[in-house]
């Protein structure tokens, strides 16, 4: 048995213990070969933590209402005591930065420490959505030209213009995003040239896109097939654009007749950030699970050597079973599944089936079972998101465990149906269905741009691909008057499933419906 | 690799612009929250924040999202006794199994129907007092100003010891020593020069007596470029202060109420709250605000804030004596030239008959032109009496400087209190 030489006792913390803890976990977590960023670690206030709650975390943000409202909200929230200021803030950066808020116990900053500084830090590094999408070099410096170019916007259009406008871009940010690409990295000083650059080229594009009435050249003219309706030919260019456009801010800044410049500026500075935040909406399991994970492991590590006490390791148990728990769907604290319990129970039981496999674990998994649990994390880590990790990893235990049933809602039947539980024959019904459920393209509607009317009175028309005759919210007013704004003409809607339009919207309303 | 910054001195409030920006956008929503609190509370809270709820709807940020309908399956924690195939009532009734079921989907989904956040004390009274204007506030002209605040006012050769600036002062000295000594260290190489050159010399061409004449030189030089102070008296330099006058900011407001048997407590309450409206406003533009309290029935008295509000008299009504207790204490305790002056006059219109016209003639020739404003609040269902025909003419006289209402219940106060100090936007 170890003796016990902790680092230090009791709950307050100074700068000497906290770099001794750190240089500790780091030790442990390269023992692990946890591969990391270099960590920032800073030291906050209260006050400062709720700031950057209210900014998303991030270190420099542009000025925007909604960030107030969100303050308002946390502080709100913390006030009430409804909410712990602790965990979750890091930054995908590198140097990757973590906060420390300065009030919490010894306990909870090396709690943080583990989880942020090495399990949060090495999922960015290692994950290949982050590393597609993200660039954890230059996003602070894109952060400081987006803040200052908006800023001077404001200076030059005036406040509420740019407000406005970034209404408008906000609401479709989770449509900016460009999902099959990678985007290039930038920094500040170069995207600030390029900027330029892009005004000038951009406008001249744009205008030629709308320039003047179209010509069809003499011998098209000659050559038509000409249909009745159109014998000038004037419509056979084709739909605009030619493929339907998934990434509608992407396509607004190219294309919006009306935009200045700046605008489309602002337009591609919020689709920037939207895809910089784009992973982390489809990894919140497993990035939680893992960062969960690893700060269990790290704490009963330090525990084993004996350099914290039982007093620390003991606090530390009690947060994190608060962190890990998920009540019952009946209870009133239930609040959908809980990413932290649900990744931290996949992970775990994923070390246990590597360690020691059941006969239902080798039926289930046979390559992955008795394998070197280190190496299946590392793959599994690096190449996942929710979706495919939850379709993957889920075990029949982790399933029993959480007593995972599904539930069918069909709003033509009466009754909801219990479509499968965790039973032999629910196992992998219940685990598709979850896959699905954090599908973000399942999530999210299907929206996308279909065509542009270039040559005729220039509206857009957007399709949405109904999925099981899921409708959209109402929120789909607001949304397209804003689409509208941007666009500068009118925008339609259609809802289609199985190639037929089910519903349509647009804006502005029909003269009819608005008297009504 | 790590390490550790401590931020703790850096700014906080990073939020207060988007704080801001939030406050202007919904200003009508938060202002509707105030005055409904401000009518509701009783004005000694005044001094805290507000909780103020504004309709989720109103300040949702949209994005598209599926909405209720269609089908869809949803996979849920904790089941108990449920097996396949078993089928469940919807809960709540209608569509609102998506509450449930939504996971980690949508957090807006459910979101509460009021947006609930708190006001500081500082923003939530700059809300009561948004679009008002404290009667000429122009501060007192600087011609009849007594008061004066010594300010910094550049370097002097003379002062007092206490106030030497010494970096000026050695910059000085050090000025004057290179500037004194210049010469002397010219004149003393020439001797050196002169003498070495003089040493060097045939022995036989040597002039003794000139190298004897260079020594002393020398060493008369040398003791004068000793003799330079190292600092004198003419170096010292003294940090300047000059008296300049300074615009009033102290204020005084006068509290004069009719305590006669007429006037009810629930009078007296409704005075209150208008006094105290009258007091955070006033105490929110002038650094120093004091507080006289002046009741009267036949006779005026000076008395504390407790006694003011809370003690009962009865008899008959004499308003004019307590508009010339007023002006004795103006006289005696408050020069004009150094504060600036508020009446607040609180009564239910009875007044003595012949007294009213008194009332205006004091108010006219001795009390308004030294003040900087004065409120007259009628807290009566009932018709005007004298008093208040009187005072009218008083207003029309002073038009910028005097301001009268009736107030009929507690819920009037706020609109006559903003009614009286709306920003005059025309007019200067």
């Amino acid at each position: 048995m170890t003796r016990r030489k902790p680092i230090a006792t009791g709950s307050d913390w100074n700068f000497e213990t906290l770099t001794e803890f750190e240089r500790e976990i780091a030790r442990l977590a390269d023992e692990y070969r946890l591969d990391t960023y270099p960590n920032q670690i800073e030291i906050i206030t209260t006050e400062q933590m709720m700031d950057a709650y209210a900014s998303v975390g991030m270190p420099v943000g542009y000025h925007h209402w909604s960030f107030g409202k969100q303050f308002l909200a946390v502080e709100q929230a913390y006030r009430r005591g409804q909410m712990g200021l602790a965990y979750e803030l890091v930054i995908n950066s590198d140097p990757c930065i973590a906060y420390l808020m300065e009030e919490n116990t010894l306990m909870m900053q090396v709690l943080v420490m583990a989880h942020a500084c090495y399990g949060h830090n090495s999922f960015f590094k290692g994950n290949y959505l982050f590393r597609t999408w993200t660039d954890a070099t230059s996003i602070i410096d894109y952060l400081v030209f987006a803040r200052k170019y908006i800023a001077e916007c404001e200076q030059r259009h005036g406040v509420t213009a740019v407000e406005q406008l970034l209404d408008a871009c906000h609401a479709l940010q989770n449509y900016g995003v460009d999902r099959y690409k990678r985007p290039s990295p930038i920094s500040a000083a170069e995207e600030s040239r390029r900027q330029k650059e892009r005004e000038e080229y951009l406008q001249a594009q744009v205008n030629t896109l709308w320039r003047t009435i179209p010509t069809p050249s003499s011998h098209e003219l000659l050559t038509s097939d000409a249909d009745e309706e159109d014998p000038l030919g004037l419509h056979a260019g084709g739909r605009y654009p030619a493929e339907p456009q998934e990434n509608l801010l992407y396509f607004i800044e190219k294309n919006a007749p009306l935009l200045a410049p700046w605008q489309r500026e602002v337009v591609r500075i919020v689709r920037k950030l939207a895809q910089y935040f784009y992973p982390q909406r489809q990894t919140q399991v497993m990035n939680e699970g893992w960062a969960t994970f690893w700060h269990y492991t790290l704490m009963n590590r330090l525990y084993d050597e004996g350099l914290v006490d039982e007093g620390l390791i003991l606090e530390f148990l009690q947060s994190h079973t608060a962190v890990v728990n998920q009540p019952a769907f009946d209870s009133p604290w239930y609040n959908g599944i809980n990413p932290y319990a649900l990744g931290f129970a996949i992970f775990t039981d994923l070390k246990r089936l590597c360690e020691n496999p059941t006969e239902e674990d080798r039926e289930w998994f046979p390559d992955t079972a008795g394998s070197d649990w280190r190496e299946t994390f590392e793959f599994a880590m690096r190449n996942f998101k929710d979706e495919s990790f939850i379709q993957q990893f889920l075990s029949p235990k982790v399933i029993r465990d959480l007593k995972l049933f599904m539930v069918v809602d069909d709003d033509q039947e009466e009754m909801l149906e219990v479509a499968a539980i965790h039973n032999e024959r629910g196992y992998h019904r219940v685990r598709e269905a979850l896959s699905t459920q954090y599908a973000l393209s399942v999530r999210e509607p299907n929206i996308q741009i279909y065509s542009a009317n270039i040559r005729g009175d220039r509206s857009l028309t957007l399709r949405h691909v109904q999925d099981s005759r899921r409708p959209l919210a109402r929120s789909v007013y607001p949304v397209i008057r804003h689409l509208h704004q941007l666009w500068g003409f009118p925008v339609h809607l259609e809802s289609v499933e199985d190639d037929e339009v089910v519903r349509r919207y647009q804006w502005p309303l029909p003269d009819e419906a608005r008297q009504a | 690799m790590s390490y550790f910054i401590d931020r703790r001195a850096n700014a906080k409030h990073k939020s207060a612009v988007n704080r801001q920006r939030f406050l202007d956008r919904y200003r009508t929503h938060i202002k509707r929250s105030v005055e409904e609190a401000v009518n509701r509370r009783s004005i000694t809270d005044m001094e805290r924040g507000e909780k103020v709820s504004i309709p989720s709807r109103d300040i949702s940020e949209p994005v598209f999202q599926h909405g209720p309908g269609g089908k869809r399956s949803i996979v849920t924690p904790g089941n108990k006794e449920f097996s396949e195939g078993d089928r469940l009532r919807r809960p709540g009734g209608g569509s609102g199994a998506g509450g449930a079921g939504e996971g980690g989907a949508s957090d807006q989904g459910e979101g509460m129907d009021e947006f609930a956040f708190t006001l500081s004390r500082e923003e939530f009274l700059d809300f009561v007092f948004d679009g008002l204007e404290l009667p000429n506030l122009e501060r007192k002209a600087l011609v009849d100003l007594d008061e004066v605040r010594p300010v910094r006012a550049g370097v002097s050769r003379d002062g007092v010891p206490a106030r030497i600036n010494i970096v000026r002062s050695m910059r000085e000295a050090y000025a004057r020593r290179i500037a004194m000594r210049a010469p002397i260290r010219r004149a003393l190489r020439e001797a050196r020069e002169a003498l070495e050159a003089e040493e060097r010399k045939d022995p036989v061409l040597r002039n003794p007596s000139r190298i004897s004449e260079l020594k002393e030189e020398i060493e008369r030089l040398e003791k004068r470029l000793e003799s330079v102070p190292y600092i004198d008296t003419y170096d010292l330099r003294y940090n300047n202060l000059i008296n300049q006058p300074q615009p009033s900011s102290k204020a005084v407001m006068f509290c004069v109420m009719d305590v006669s048997g007429s006037m009810t407590q629930a009078h007296k309450d409704i005075a209150k709250r208008f006094f105290l409206l009258l007091y955070l406003f006033l105490e929110r533009n002038y650094e120093k605000v004091e507080l006289v309290f002046v009741r009267h029935h036949t006779a005026a008295k000076e008395v504390d804030e407790e006694e003011f509000f809370y003690s009962r008299e009865t008899g008959g009504t004499i308003v004019s004596s307590a508009l010339s207790l007023v002006d004795d204490i103006v006289t005696k305790r408050y020069p004009p030239g150094q504060w600036n002056l508020y009446v607040a006059q609180a009564s239910d219109g009875d007044n003595w008959d012949d007294d009213s016209v008194t009332c205006r003639d004091l108010l006219i020739k001795k009390l308004m032109p030294r003040l900087q404003y004065f409120t007259y609040v009628e807290i009566t269902p009932h018709a005007h009496q004298a008093l208040w025909e009187e005072y009218e003419g008083v207003a029309a006289e002073f038009p910028e400087r005097f301001a009268m209402r009736q107030i009929v219940e507690a819920g009037d106060i706020y609109p006559v209190f903003r009614e009286l100090f709306k920003r005059r936007i025309t007019g200067n």
